[in-house]
């Protein structure tokens, strides 16, 4: 149960969040939070089955199925994002139930789980690639401009509009998050993630509990891949989809700390700050050190702080807080 | 209540149990014993569902079970143990029980379950602390845990599997009388395997042995003990425990 104290806090740093765009106008710098709201709400999605030794690297295949297919039913169909996000997600969860499902029937588990994920991953991004009479290839692909209703297109050129979206999207997978962390799903998983037959003989139905965590993981990450694409009104295979995002995920979910909810926020914080300071002080000839500094980075977190940034903090403010997971 | 017949279990070209046929009656406990690699693990785990049977019947309250996925079988009314004990420990020795008992029956109430877990640390005399780790339960404990969260799936059987190894004789004793307890109190019928004759022999209603994956001698504790089939196969060289353990059963069995 949350305290009233923390309830307080959550309340006061909400009402701060929502009034932030009234008050400070900086065009880039509310770019730069819509991103890390957006990011932070894919990262949390992934972290819903990467807490429990669920480790997809197959999650960029969802992002970009989010983003192409919302765009594509948009430009070629004339379908409204109200429609084409939640065809792109059941599209996405389709997929997920039909990876996951022989995965998790025939105990496909640990490292040859990572390796069937990774291969998803490549499939879609060869998928986008390779249709590039439809998708435009690895060149990238607009969304059409709205001539009518722009909030029946998901269109909106200022920024306030897109900061309150992406806040409200990011506060409905925190909420997500601290739903599953407080249902006996969640002592399920946990189970399952340390000992598949115990659990079977307390009862659970293993794989029908794997297949829903990564059902919600999936369909919440194509929504982020949505969102991202009609904020972005650009996107390419490599910036919604392959491998490298799915590192990415993986890379900021454990930074920041797996096993908080506000880990995987943490994690995109640092990561598209990083990626933005890249940028800025060393421009094209920084192209693709982010990558470089995550993987070394990614390296001695999981060394040296399994707990992330933001769960490793917590544990130091709080020495008498219960027992956290994998302590 | 459970009717088993024409089990067999071959792993590749390997027989682990062949062609075994038995009986629980409701409200008994029994008694399965055999040396190492005699299957009696192997039968667990097809009764449990953890293993499908290559052949044969397993009948519990007159429906076919063999095959079904563990979970299945759990909902139907069959708990087990596991011979060495796996606690989750990234959850409190609570939640453990907790878990088992609201996935174990159905999954139907939350409140239900943990009532059901309350009851079954009390009946094992774990305490019912909701913050207690796994962590501090030493090799009784863990054993007695294993039982709770056996228990909290509300079971009309239940396997026990070896539920003694690594116990002091004290706690031995402890263990053997709440199986009793269990079947006493609660009803549940029970089938227990166990390596340590002595203490079996005196809690059980019948004995089956098991050796090479057949069915070698069943009956009352004191018959199946001084069965020289049993002498000769199961304990061979080790006849002294055997006419002692069957000396302790019918000492019992007249003392009661």
């Amino acid at each position: 149960m949350m305290g009233q104290g923390r309830l307080a806090a959550w309340g006061i740093g909400l009402a701060a969040l929502v009034a932030l765009p009234f008050v400070y106008r900086d065009p880039y710098h509310l770019h730069i939070l819509v991103l890390i709201l957006i990011w932070s709400f894919a990262y949390t999605s992934w972290s819903m089955m990467g807490r429990f030794g669920l480790v997809s690297l197959g999650h960029g295949g969802f992002m970009g199925i989010g983003a192409y297919v919302t765009a594509l039913l948009w430009n070629h169909l004339g379908l409204s994002p109200w429609v084409g996000i939640p065809v792109s997600m059941a599209a996405a969860g389709a997929l997920a139930l039909i990876v996951g499902y022989p995965c998790f029937r025939f105990r496909i588990t640990g490292h040859y789980f990572v390796l069937v994920t990774l291969a998803l991953s490549g499939i879609v991004l060869q998928v986008i690639t390779a249709t590039r009479d439809y998708t435009g290839g690895s060149l990238g692909y607009t969304p059409n401009r709205a001539s009518g209703n722009r909030l029946l297109a998901l269109q909106f050129d200022d920024k306030t509009t897109w900061y309150l979206i992406a806040l409200a999207i990011w506060l409905f997978g925190i909420v997500v998050w601290h739903w599953v962390d407080r249902s006996m799903a969640r002592h399920a998983l946990e189970a399952i993630s340390e000992d598949e037959d115990a659990a079977a003989a307390a009862g659970v139905d293993v794989t029908a509990e794997k297949l829903k965590i990564t059902l919600l993981s999936a369909l919440m990450t194509a929504l982020a891949g949505a969102i991202y694409c009609q904020y972005q009104m650009f996107i390419t295979p490599d910036t919604v989809s392959g491998i490298a995002v799915s590192l990415q995920m993986v890379f900021a979910a454990i930074v920041g700390g797996l096993f908080v909810s506000l880990g995987p926020t943490v994690g995109a914080i640092i990561t598209i700050l990083l990626a933005e300071t890249l940028r800025i002080g060393f421009g094209t000839r920084a192209v693709g050190w982010d990558n470089l500094v995550y993987g070394v980075l990614l390296v001695l977190f999981i060394i040296f702080l399994p707990k992330g940034i933001l769960g490793s903090v917590l544990d130091r403010l709080k020495p008498q807080r219960k027992v956290s997971p994998n302590s | 209540m459970l009717e088993v017949s024409g089990l067999v279990k071959r792993f590749g070209g390997f027989t682990a149990v062949n062609n075994v046929s038995f009986r629980v009656e409701q409200g008994e406990i029994l008694g399965l014993i055999g040396p190492n690699g005699s299957g009696k693990s192997t039968i667990f785990n097809m009764l449990s569902g953890t293993l499908a049977p290559t052949s044969g019947s397993i009948l519990f309250a007159g429906n076919e079970i063999a095959g079904l996925a563990p979970h299945r079988i759990i909902n139907r009314g069959i708990g087990r143990t596991f011979q060495i004990p796996r606690p989750f420990r990234r959850l409190t020795i609570f939640e453990n029980v907790a878990l088992a008992g609201f996935y174990g029956q159905g999954r139907h109430s939350r409140v239900k379950a943990e009532e059901a877990a309350e009851r079954s640390l009390a009946m094992v005399g774990l305490p019912i602390d909701r913050h207690a780790s796994v962590d501090g339960l030493g090799a009784a404990g863990l054993k007695k845990l294993e039982l709770a969260k056996a228990l909290a799936t509300a079971p009309k059987l239940l396997l026990a599997d070896e539920s003694l190894g690594g116990l002091d004789e004290t706690e031995m004793d402890q263990a053997a009388d709440m199986l009793r307890n269990i079947r006493d109190e609660l009803g549940i019928t029970i089938i227990w395997v166990e390596h340590i004759m002595g203490v079996l022999m005196r809690v059980v209603d019948r004995v089956m042995v098991l050796d090479h994956g057949e069915k070698i001698s069943e009956g009352l504790p004191s018959a199946v003990a001084s069965d020289p089939r049993v002498i000769e196969v199961y304990l061979g060289t080790d006849a002294e425990t055997t006419q002692a353990a069957a000396a302790e059963a019918r000492r019992r069995a007249g003392g009661q």
